[in-house]
Formats: C-alpha cells, structure tokens, sequence
C-alpha cells in the first residue's frame, strides 16, 4: 500500500496559505492544479466539526473576478443562466455560464456589490477559462479585472461560525443569507459572504494575499477547526451540492442535473437559453439523481459503474462517498429517466462486486 | 510510532506475525495513521493461493482505496470478519483486533527474509 504516502508533483500552484497547512498537519494533495490539504486530522473529525460545531476551509484557490462600469448587470444577464436583475445591491446570487450546447463551463457565485459592480467568484480550475469566456463577450464600456492572486479566501462553515464572527469583528453583522458586504479595517479590504458549500450556516471571508495565513490563524484561535478538501467534498455531497467537472460538464446542462430553479428561462435571451426551453418542452433522455445504498458495502467513489436490477450498464457515479453523518454510501449518477424514478433500485460495481443502491430524493442530509 | 519487536515488516507497510506455518497479515500503526479513518475492509477469499506481491484485500478510507499485498506465497485460510462490523478496528488496534488475513505460507524462510522492526523503523523515518 505504498501510495498512501503522497508525494506533490512539480509545476502545481500553491495559495498564500500553503505553508501554513504544512505547519498544521495538512496532507497535501494535487487537486484542479493546486497543492491543496485534502485532511488535517481525519476526514471524519473534519466533517463532523462542521456539522456539529465550526470548521475553516482555505479555498484560495477559487477566483475572483470583478466586472465594472454601467450596464454590467445588463450585460450579464446576457451571458449567465440566472436573473442579475433580482439583485439587490449587497445580494449575491448561484449561477452559471453555459456553452452554446447549454452545458456547464462553470457553476459560479456573484454579488452585486455597487451599482455597475459585479463581485464574481468561479471555481479554481476554471479561473482561466472563464476569464477568456467572459472577456471574449464583454460589451463595450465594461472592464473585468482577474484579481485571483490578490486574494486570500476562506469558507467558515457550522452552526456556531456566526458566533466566531461575532467573536472577530465585535460590533460588525453578518450579511442576510446570499447576502455580501465589504469594508476596510487596518488599510485592509475585507469581504464576507454569507454563502456556503456545506448545508451548514457559514459565510466565505476574503482578505489580501498577504495577510491570509494571519486570518485563518485567527480564525483557528478563536475555535475554527481546520478542514480539508476531503470534509468539503463529503459534506457538500450530503447536500447535494454539485461539483463541476464532476456532477456538471460542458456535455450536461443544468436542467439535466436538476439545478433548472437557477437558470431564468423568461429573462431573456442568454448563451444556452434556446437549448435548455428545448428540453423543457421536449423532456429530458438523462437527469442527476441521488443514489442510496440499501445495505452496508465499499464505499461508492466516483467513475464506478451503475447497473440496472438486470445487469444492463447504464451509467457511472458522478460523485460518491461513504457519507460521514449517514454512514452510509451516497452518491450522484446520469440515468435515464426511466430508470431514475424514486426507489428504483440499481447496483453499483465496485471492482467486480456489485452493491445495491436506490433512487432517493435530494438531499440526502438536511439539518434538524 | 508503534512498531512492535516481534513482528516483520514489508516496505509496502504491511506486518506479518509468523505462528505454526501461519502467517497473520495487518496494516502498520503508521500505516493508519496515514490512511485515517478506515471505513471498509475488503477481505480475500479463503483457500486463495498467492504469490508475494498480491493484491489480496482493500483496505478503504473515505477518501481512498488502498491495495493490501500478500507478503509471501501461500495460501489464504481466513480473513478478519470482524472489521466486516468494525473495520475502524484497524485503526484502533492496527497489530491486534485489527488484523486483515491470514495466510498458510509455503516457506517460512521467505517470513524471516523480511524486514525486522529497526528496518521498518529505519524506512518510516
């Protein structure tokens, strides 16, 4: 078993927090590029930190984008699945940005920070890509600056990480849920958006580059456990939560993955619009479900092979974990759509041994 | 670390206790530690014969899978049911309750010819 002791390779980007998760005990993993901690302790002790009280992800890695100048709502409601037009100023909205084939290129978060200031954050394996899509489109009189480098991110997530910011910023509110604010504090920009990836309570905290490590010290000292990819991946699957390049894809469109309360089909046009109506009227050949284990078995990872009760291939897990608050194994899958009624059962291969799983609803965890 | 003196040891940090011709195979204390939370064990199938080198039994963690080799020819003559129940016993009593399989070994010199504990200690670091 001698891959258990990871080795990075070469040529992968680290975030201004890299040495800090080395003092900490991080394991460190290549992941979309960048030498990330997949686990502190256990991915167990981190999810359950999460769930239970409050946990620190460094999620650095993701991009952030910012869109100025007047129109820049307008504009992008041209080119992203959901309505810009019901924000708020200080509200944040999910959305993605679709191919023309209405696929996912990414699943992404904005604020409408100002008017005519749009705060974009995308995943961290799509910060060029992205960049490159919005640029090619962007309307004249707009300018779109890549800030990625410039900023250290954090998601604090759990049922007390209201309590720690309290703790921090003595007098300062957290926004309303979806909700951002941005302030400056000792010559400093700071950002917090009460959003998450977990199911739990929690807001991302942005702060400069170089005062990131200090951030998620303190965040550590006043109670924050320390997580890694590892308990974000397993709690954000409970959820059911996608992860893009995994549960969303250029081939997939939101419809199919369920995600079809995000993308405003009566705003107006859009890049993709025209095929996700399609397959509205049309009715879908494949959609995501939730998949349960019926009994106890390995646990289910993703690229493992679904079968139907009659041995008929019919698909492979997009994600999979053996979820640590259900203990039982969870994960997402295309299927037909005949097969992917609730309670339709299906086997899933793992090296030759066959589980039985079952369609269930989403999500698989919900709080209380 | 915990690396018992009675034991040998291979580089792919599996322990072997050798009794009566019967070889008991599990997973070293560092071993798990690196692995963490173990959360299914898959175990070979009885009155298997296999070569050293063999990927006979999964020993999984959340997040990964990771291949457990027999470490000498022979012949498997049990796994561990109980990890079917606990298999966190393997983190928990890596050198005891939580052992894997066990093998009837077709040449007890080829047990001796594996690496002591100050070896494996050596290895580990």
């Amino acid at each position: 078993m001698t891959h258990i002791l990871r080795r990075v390779s070469e040529n992968i980007q680290e975030t201004p927090l890299a040495a800090l998760h080395v003092e900490l005990g991080g394991k460190m993993i290549p992941f979309a590029g960048w030498n990330m901690p997949v686990q502190y302790t256990s991915i167990i002790d981190e999810h359950t930190a999460v769930r239970e009280d409050v946990g620190i992800f460094d999620i650095s890695h993701m991009g952030q984008f910012f869109l100025e100048g007047e129109g820049a709502e307008a504009w992008l409601n041209t080119i992203l699945a959901n309505d810009v037009s019901k924000l708020e100023v200080g509200q944040g909205q999910y959305t993605f940005m679709l191919n023309e084939d209405g696929g996912v290129i990414d699943d992404l978060i904005i604020y409408r920070q100002a008017e005519g200031k749009i705060f974009l954050v995308v995943n961290a394996s799509m910060i060029d890509v992205d960049y490159a899509w919005l640029d090619k489109h962007l309307a004249g009189g707009l300018t779109l600056t890549n800030e990625s480098d410039a900023w250290a991110g954090m998601a604090v997530q759990g049922p007390n990480s209201t309590a720690l910011f309290a703790k921090l910023f003595p007098g300062r509110e957290l926004p309303a849920r979806n909700g951002m604010d941005i302030w400056e504090q000792d010559g400093e920009s700071l950002v917090v958006c009460r959003t998450g990836y977990t199911g739990e309570d929690g807001y991302e905290f942005f702060s400069s580059a170089a005062n990131g490590s200090a951030w998620f010290q303190k965040y550590i000292d006043a109670g924050a456990k320390p997580c890694g990819l590892g308990a974000r991946d397993s709690l954000r699957l409970e959820v059911c939560y996608p992860l893009n390049g995994s549960d969303l894809a250029p081939t997939r469109t939101p419809i199919e993955a369920g995600l079809g309360f995000f993308c405003a089909l009566e705003k107006g046009d859009f890049i993709g619009r025209d095929v996700l109506v399609k397959q509205k009227e049309d009715g879908l050949k494949e959609r995501l479900v939730a998949l349960k284990y019926t009994g106890k078995g390995a646990p289910p990872r993703a690229h493992y092979e679904v079968y139907s009760k009659d041995g008929e291939l019919l698909s492979e897990l997009t994600s999979g974990v053996l979820s640590p608050s259900l203990r039982e194994g969870i994960g997402m899958a295309y299927l037909p759509v005949a097969s992917a009624k609730l309670g339709t059962l299906v086997d899933i291969d793992v090296r030759g041994r066959k589980f039985e799983a079952k369609v269930v609803k989403k999500p698989f965890y919900k709080k209380g | 670390m915990n690396v018992p003196d009675n034991l040998r040891y291979t580089s792919d940090h599996e322990w072997i206790l050798l009794e009566d011709g019967i070889a008991t195979v599990g997973i070293t204390d560092h071993a798990q530690e690196e692995l963490t939370d173990v959360v299914f064990v898959e175990l070979p199938d009885d009155g298997r014969s296999c070569d050293a080198g063999d990927p006979v039994a999964v020993v999984e963690s959340v997040k990964a899978a990771s291949d457990i080799y027999c470490p000498i020819a022979g012949e498997i003559v049990g796994g561990n049911a109980d990890l079917e129940a606990d298999p966190a016993l393997v983190n928990t009593d890596p050198y005891g309750a939580g052992w894997i399989f066990k093998v009837r070994v077709n040449d007890v010199a080829t047990v001796e010819a594996l690496m002591d504990a100050e070896g494996y200690k050596g290895l580990i670091g």
